[in-house]
């Protein structure tokens, strides 16, 4: 689960690491309020799920509290890559000198945390990466012993940082190790921890990522998660069990098992061409139950892109005959009116294809192959459209 | 012959009085596999199906038993206890089905398991099977075949499709294992292909991948430097946007790494026959 800046900033603070003292805002009269506390000097900047926001025009500096009310309004308006900008953060304005880049990750393939930092913060560590591997430096965190002091110096003398600043960037270091690990965090990163005119380091932008299979031991941050942020499909799909994420194309995929959906996907890619492919991805889990197979059938559905669906079911422990009667259930439940290939392997799959056959439902056809189904769907996709 | 697993394989079952592992316990059995014993503190001394003795404790089970595997269905909260608790009492395989394990802990169980004698498959993982011998798992026993042809994967169904494929072209398997679709797992791409390219029995290999992470990469540099026997592949995800989660904790592509895209040009520069759609797989190891 992502945090919003805001909502990281706001945690980075709890543990004692130094945050601008802004405020969020709704509404531009809010906007104004705040920035007339902060002193007028503002920066206002979008709440939105996404990177890119500067370069999207949500993030903007006032010298007014009049002009923060303006520049609120107009980027409360905006739609930042296909997501409403429904909050904006006013943070008083920072005059600074350097950019440090400090975060927190896990490293899937030593199976350990990674402290990383670079002096050449303000751009994305994997634009750093690209451009400047070198500026990067990295330390290891032994995750039953945790993160060291003498790390933290390896750390500052790697990034040739002044000094003049070390202890308080090992306060920080430290901060933001425990707040990773209260957190249950998959990244927690600060970019840029500025140093200021007046020489003190701070955190002006950061960003978290909580391991959701840890957010039934955090009811707090599982409270933070923005529905608002998220397609609506994806809040029900979560709420009825349903692994699904929605995507840009037109064909509705339904399948059991995650990797077999992604390859669901890529087969309506791979026969759809440029213009057709996958409209979710969608994770029915096990058993493929008539309630679950219709929930997932509501949910592809509530997508006003899709135009024909492709139902892709492997049965293993599960015999296919059985989710073919499962599938006719609701069918009769949802009664959809798209184009529908249903695509049954495995286990009794020649039973469960004679099932759909003989129920000679106009817009329901059976295929054999995920190549025969996939190029089904595409012809079917292309016909309603 | 077989990895890993083989007729002398003794299998305990931690979790075998819930719902899924007794159902999967029961398969297993019907399927030929040697099920010694169950775990279940506070049922020590209770049979499962009347004929498989019920320990409290894993130390306990191996001390009666002689189980060397065992096989961890308990929910995510109590998994990396068990995973301890094998560690310590010497188990040899330790195969974690669960799903939802937080991944700090996996990482601090992850240490443990590396610094000790015991092997870990998992987590969130469908287990592995040998053909005609025995199954750990949730694989399907109907759908494998005795054969020549080893077989690993990141997943569940899509591995179950394409052994169900072999099988239909008459291309038997030597061993099918799941490694799991966790961000940190114990075992790797790179483990299992060492131990195929060193099993007699296996003549040809496949490896079906997905995005997130550079566990695929890591193979195409092993099969480039210490394979000699072919390889075919197929990597899940190549239609996935970055940045968003495919179902698997681990299918991520973030920050650029992990995309399907770099994943296939790397297997494919190792000499590694990639196939477009898993239904090609069977034909390339022809």
């Amino acid at each position: 689960m992502n945090l919003h800046e805001y909502q990281s900033k706001f945690r980075f603070g709890e543990f004692g690491i130094p945050i601008p003292r802004g405020k969020v805002a709704t509404t531009p009269k809010e906007a104004y309020e705040i920035a007339k506390e902060l002193g007028g000097f503002v920066v206002i900047k979008s709440q939105v799920l996404v990177g890119g926001r500067g370069k999207a025009g949500g993030v903007k500096l006032a010298k007014s509290a009049e002009e923060a009310r303006d520049l609120a309004a107009e980027i409360l308006s905006k739609t930042i890559k296909g997501l409403p900008v429904r909050k904006v953060l006013v943070d008083p304005g920072v005059r600074f000198n350097q950019e440090i880049y400090l975060g927190i990750t896990n490293d899937r393939a030593v199976g350990k945390p990674v402290m990383m930092a670079s002096s050449e913060g303000g751009v994305e560590i994997e634009e750093i990466a690209r451009t400047k591997p070198e500026a990067i430096v990295k330390e290891y965190i032994d995750p039953c012993f945790g993160l060291h002091a003498y790390q933290v110096n390896n750390i500052a003398s790697g990034i040739n940082l002044p000094y003049d600043h070390w202890k308080q960037f090992t306060q920080i270091a430290m901060a933001l190790w425990q707040c990773y690990l209260a957190s249950d965090a998959e990244l927690a990163e600060i970019n840029p921890l500025v140093i200021t005119d007046e020489g003190q380091l701070l955190a002006i932008d950061g960003k978290m990522i909580i391991d959701d299979s840890a957010l039934p031991r955090h009811p707090d941050l599982a409270e933070m998660r923005d529905i608002e942020d998220e397609p609506e499909a994806e809040t029900r799909a979560r709420e009825a069990g349903i692994s699904y994420v929605k995507l840009d194309g037109q064909i509705g995929c339904m399948v059991n098992g995650a990797g077999l959906a992604m390859t669901t996907m890529d087969m309506t890619k791979l026969y759809g061409g440029d213009d057709i492919g996958p409209a979710n991805f969608l994770d029915i889990g096990g058993g493929a139950s008539p309630e679950k197979v219709a929930a997932a059938l509501r949910i592809i559905l509530s997508d006003p892109n899709v135009k024909s669906i492709l139902i892709n079911i492997f049965g293993g422990i599960t015999r296919c005959d059985d989710v073919a009667r499962g599938l006719l259930v609701a069918y009769e439940e949802v009664k959809p009116d798209v184009p529908m290939v249903i695509r049954l392997q495995g286990t009794n799959a020649k039973e469960g294809r004679q099932i759909i056959d003989e129920a000679n439902i106009p817009n329901l056809v059976s295929a054999s192959t995920l190549t025969e189904a996939a190029q089904k769907a595409v012809e079917a996709a292309k016909g309603a459209m | 012959m077989s990895i890993l697993f083989d007729s002398n394989s003794k299998v305990i079952v931690q979790g075998i009085t819930g719902k899924q592992g007794s159902f999967h316990t029961k398969l297993m059995m019907e399927y030929g596999t040697n099920v010694v014993g169950g775990v279940r503190p506070g049922k020590g001394g209770e049979w499962f199906e009347g004929t498989v003795p019920i320990f409290d404790t894993v130390k306990k089970a191996r001390e009666v038993t002689g189980a060397n595997v065992n096989m961890v269905i308990v929910p995510p909260a109590a998994a990396v206890d068990a995973i301890y608790e094998s560690v310590d009492a010497g188990i040899e395989l330790i195969i974690v089905l669960t799903e939802h394990i937080p991944v700090h802990d996996m990482m601090k169980a992850y240490q443990y398991v590396k610094a000790s004698n015991s092997r870990l498959i998992g987590p969130n993982c469908p287990g592995l099977l040998v053909p005609d011998v025995g199954k750990v798992g949730f694989m399907p026993g109907s759908i494998a075949t005795p054969g020549n042809v080893g077989v690993v994967s990141k997943s569940g169904t899509l591995t179950y499709e394409v052994v169900y494929a072999l099988t239909e072209a008459g291309l038997g398997q030597t061993t099918c294992i799941g490694i799991g679709g966790d961000p940190v797992i114990g075992t790797t791409f790179v483990d299992v292909l060492e131990m195929f390219e060193n099993d007699p029995d296996t003549e040809k290999v496949v490896l079906i991948g997905e995005i997130g992470g550079r566990a695929e990469i890591d193979a195409a540099e092993y099969i480039k430097k210490h394979m000699t026997k072919p390889v075919a592949a197929f990597i899940a995800g190549q239609s996935a946007p970055p940045g968003k989660r495919m179902g698997h904790a681990g299918a991520i592509v973030s920050g650029g790494e992990g995309t399907a895209e770099e994943k296939i040009k790397a297997l494919q520069n190792a000499g590694v026959r990639v196939a477009r759609n898993p239904e090609e797989i069977p034909d390339l190891l022809k």
